[in-house]
């Protein structure tokens, strides 16, 4: 859509060289803006006026630019993917704000992921979590008809909720403990649920609280940020989820 | 040179049955011996390197993203077919082949593709055994629903969302190899140089795109899943950082690239806002089970809101023109009927670049809840970049470049013709011919990685000593040395355009030219102007920044120069295939209605090319191909 309407935008990024450098803000201007523009859209506009000026451009994760793979992770105006609720950063888009809007622009912030640079932060520390038993044990191949286990649609639909985690950590972000509890929960949940993760759901859910742990993750005390900022809209029950999974555990 | 696919003989049905037999087997306690590298984690890659793992192999993965569960396999929407025939609606193994031969316009090796239709059923059986939560029906068994160029329903999905379930299946089965130490997992490196030694693929050369370091790993075999380039065209549905820059490394490094010009320009995606736009979405070819695609009849209707244009004056145009397939005909046709249809002037919204897909008459029959269940995640994402409501108002929808058919060449065991070096996934060009069928990819990807290359890759293995060669060989420091070379190039020149403009003109030429339609005179235009803009490129890009840092306009810049090299092969492809199949349409090669003429007497091969140089053209080879259970026919969805 042709808009002739264009907005002007002071942004105010968090600039970091490198993990050991301390990092501040710089302003900048983001001129000629149409509110079709994506955010991503938006900061490629300013990143090309920023080489042209032989300036180094932003450097920002992203990827898939349709909400699903999970790599961009920006928090805007101190809500992580910006607070438009269920959106990545990547699907916000700029009819979102005004003309002459001062947008703050900073990474996740959290102790278990250290930046990198710029915006770019490490969330290697989730996939530690994932190796600690995110997962059922089944070899390839030698398994049973897809048909042999019936699944209640109510059970296959819940299960589907909580798998539906992008794993981009707003949710770490987000929590003033910086935990990854929702994060832990959805996937400890979506295998719970499934008659095929039953057998290891006792051994799964102690080995990935305490891999959360070991990772510098904090722990749950209930402000339920990691819910509002989750651009999935993964609840927070799985979390209650996870605790009980965790409690039958002690006595497994 | 003629090309052996190496296919099996005998009956079709027993031929993967028998071809498993004779592979020879490498003994467990000898698995461990053997290092293998797998390029790319996504459905192919990631499949592979678990199952390798836990066969014993020592895997070295490697990805670009900052973890293996963001590959863009993630984003495949809609579904993965199988053959289970669980309706009973008359489906089976052959009529899986039927489809996906004919559906690829009979250019497609039919030994594979009997393989990937007979293994499709036990992929189902994997991911369900992982957890992967695919739809239930109501007494808990799994539904189905119905792709295009199929005329029984044979695809399991979960939600919108069945890419990311598959792939986090498979990144779960990748996760426990991991933790188990048979995978060694390499995030954030992008590989940059095959290394070839003696004639035989023994490593790769990675840039660690957080430090900028060039590092060598040596292996016994190397797999690229490296996915596909049709970001050769800038805007497409594939994720920002896919390019075609291992699999051009392999390229010059010797192996084939076969049929470049079978490109898929997907029917259902958001048309384009503006000119900043990065990339398209899709929105998944399931929708069209229950939208209904039209445009007005009239020219003067096209600036009306849809809801003032009555029935009587829209054209159905695939139910006209396809009454037997209706809204679900194949990709290719779908996506020309609608260029066709805006080309006339009937075209809707921005530019007169757009068709409707309405779910009026689905929401009047079934409710609007029930179409919210079927596909909610994808009316929610068509909103949030359109500002539009689906439940309301038709979508408006137009084609663009979605995957690539054409891939490195491989025989039947997924070897390319350089020894020790296989392809799997969408990087090679094997089973889907000149058109892949929706929900296909999906199970190509998982088949390739969970069910064949597991076994080919033994008989491969045996034959050769492991840890053979080592990355202390000259041909790695030479490789360093080159991708240095060109590293430094790049940062010096400090022209005066950006990465973006040369990606962004390569993408006008690309789909102006080498797009839906193409024809002698667009295909030579081409192949006079990427070149001049090639040359440009090296004399006037402004890359900024250092290589010893993370710097995405380096990454970038790499990959633009790989696809300004690639995107002339792919016209050059295009202009010798001298008749229309599938996503290669020639203007010049149609029939009376407007369908694509094929010429099975002269282009029923594969074409194979062999790079010899930018300033040199290169050499095709070509695999024959031969069609003994479905015999070569027009395809007709009428």
């Amino acid at each position: 859509m042709s808009d002739h309407k264009t907005m002007t935008l002071t942004l105010i990024v968090w600039r970091q060289k490198s993990a050991t450098d301390p990092g501040k803000f710089e302003t900048y201007t983001a001129k000629n803006i149409t509110s079709h523009h994506s955010f991503l859209e938006m900061l490629d506009c300013v990143n090309e006026d920023l080489i042209n000026a032989d300036k180094e451009p932003i450097v920002f994760d992203h990827d898939c630019r349709e909400g699903i793979c999970g790599m961009c992770s920006q928090v805007i105006n101190g809500k992580p993917h910006g607070g438009q609720e269920r959106t990545t950063v990547c699907q916000l888009h700029m009819r979102k704000f005004k003309d002459g809007d001062t947008i703050y622009i900073e990474p996740w912030r959290a102790r278990a992921f250290p930046i990198v640079k710029d915006l770019i932060v490490d969330r290697a520390a989730l996939d530690t979590i994932i190796q600690a038993g995110g997962y059922t044990s089944c070899h390839t191949g030698g398994v049973p008809d897809g048909n042999a286990v019936m699944i209640p649609k109510p059970i296959a639909e819940e299960a589907t909720d909580a798998a539906e985690c992008i794993g981009c950590g707003a949710c770490v972000a987000g929590c003033p403990n910086g935990a990854a509890m929702l994060f832990t929960g959805a996937k400890v949940s979506q295998l719970a649920l499934l008659p095929q993760g039953r057998p290891e759901a006792a051994a799964r859910v102690l080995k990935m609280t305490a891999a959360a742990s070991e990772c510098g993750f904090g722990n749950c005390s209930n402000h339920y940020e990691c819910g509002a900022v989750c651009p999935k809209g993964v609840d927070v029950k799985f979390i209650a989820r996870m605790n009980r999974e965790f409690i039958k555990a002690q006595f497994a | 040179m003629i090309l052996d696919g190496k296919c099996p003989t005998g009956p079709i049905e027993k031929s993967w049955d028998k071809h498993r037999f004779d592979l020879k087997l490498v003994n467990p306690s000898n698995k461990r011996k053997y290092n293998i590298i797998m390029v790319g984690t996504g459905l192919a890659g990631a499949a592979a390197a678990a199952s390798l793992g836990e066969l014993g192999y020592n895997v070295q993965a490697f990805c670009y993203q900052d973890s293996p569960r963001r590959a863009h396999s993630i984003a495949a929407q809609g579904g993965i077919n199988a053959a289970k025939n669980y309706p009973s609606d008359g489906d089976s193994i052959m009529r899986l082949m039927y489809d996906t031969v004919k559906g690829g316009d009979f250019r497609a090796r039919e030994a594979d593709v009997w393989r990937l239709s007979q293994v499709s059923n036990n992929i189902i059986d994997q991911c369900v055994a992982q957890g992967v939560p695919f739809a239930r029906d109501y007494a808990g068994y799994l539904d189905n629903r119905s792709f295009g160029g199929a005329q029984v329903s044979r695809t399991f999905y979960s939600r919108g969302l069945t890419g990311q379930q598959l792939l986090l299946g498979a990144y779960s089965a990748l996760s426990r190899q991991i933790k188990a130490g048979t995978v060694q997992m390499y995030n954030r490196r992008e590989m940059l140089d095959l290394v070839v030694v003696d004639g035989v693929a023994r490593g790769i050369t990675v840039r660690n795109l957080i430090t900028g370091e060039l590092e060598s790993y040596a292996a016994d075999a190397v797999c690229l899943a490296t996915g596909g380039y049709v970001n050769v065209f800038y805007l497409s549905t594939n994720a920002k950082g896919c390019s075609v820059t291992a699999n051009w490394a392999a390229a010059k490094k010797g192996a084939f690239f076969a049929n470049p010009c079978y490109t898929q320009i997907h029917p259902t995606c958001i048309p384009q806002a503006g000119e900043y736009q990065s990339k398209l979405t899709l929105m998944s070819e399931s929708l069209r089970n229950d939208g209904r695609i039209w445009v007005p009849k009239k020219k003067e209707d096209v600036g009306k809101l849809p809801s003032q244009i009555p029935d009587a004056d829209r054209d159905y145009y695939l139910e006209r023109k396809y009454p037997s397939f209706g809204n679900l005909a194949p990709r290719d046709i779908s996506s020309r009927s609608a260029k066709e249809a805006c080309d006339a002037g009937l075209g809707v919204g921005p530019g007169g670049r757009g068709v409707y897909l309405d779910f009026e008459d689905s929401i009047k029959r079934l409710s609007e809840d029930t179409i919210r269940e079927r596909y909610g995640n994808l009316f929610e994402m068509y909103e949030k970049i359109t500002d539009e409501n689906g439940y309301k108002r038709p979508m408006r929808i137009y084609p663009a470049p979605h995957y690539a058919m054409g891939g490195l060449w491989v025989d039947y065991n997924l070897m390319s013709n350089v020894p020790g070096l296989f392809v799997l996934g969408e990087a090679n060009f094997s089973v889907h011919g000149a058109n892949r069928l929706g929900a296909s990819a999906l199970m190509q990807g998982l088949s390739d990685g969970y069910f064949v290359i597991p076994y080919t890759i033994g008989g491969y293995l045996v034959t050769v000593k492991p840890g053979e060669v080592k990355v202390d060989n000259t041909e790695f420091k030479k490789s360093v040395e080159d991708v240095k070379g060109k590293t430094n190039k790049l940062l010096n020149i400090n022209g005066k355009k950006t990465v973006t403009e040369f990606h962004r003109e390569l993408g006008k030429i690309t789909w102006n030219d080498v797009g839906m339609a193409r024809s002698k005179e667009s295909l030579t235009d081409a192949i006079k102007k990427i070149p001049a803009l090639r040359d440009e490129f090296w004399q006037n890009v402004k890359v900024t920044g250092s290589g010893a840092d993370l710097n995405q306009q380096l990454e970038n810049a790499g990959r633009v120069a790989d696809f300004l090299e690639f995107g002339e092969l792919l016209a050059r492809d295009a202009l010798h295939r001298e008749e229309s199949c599938g996503g290669h349409f020639r203007v010049e090669h149609q029939l009376a209605d407007g369908e694509a003429k094929r010429n099975d007497a002269d282009f029923s091969y594969v074409g194979a090319w062999e790079f010899k140089g930018n300033d040199k053209e290169p050499e095709l080879h070509k695999e024959p191909l031969k069609f003994e259970t479905i015999h070569l026919a027009v395809r007709s969805y009428k």
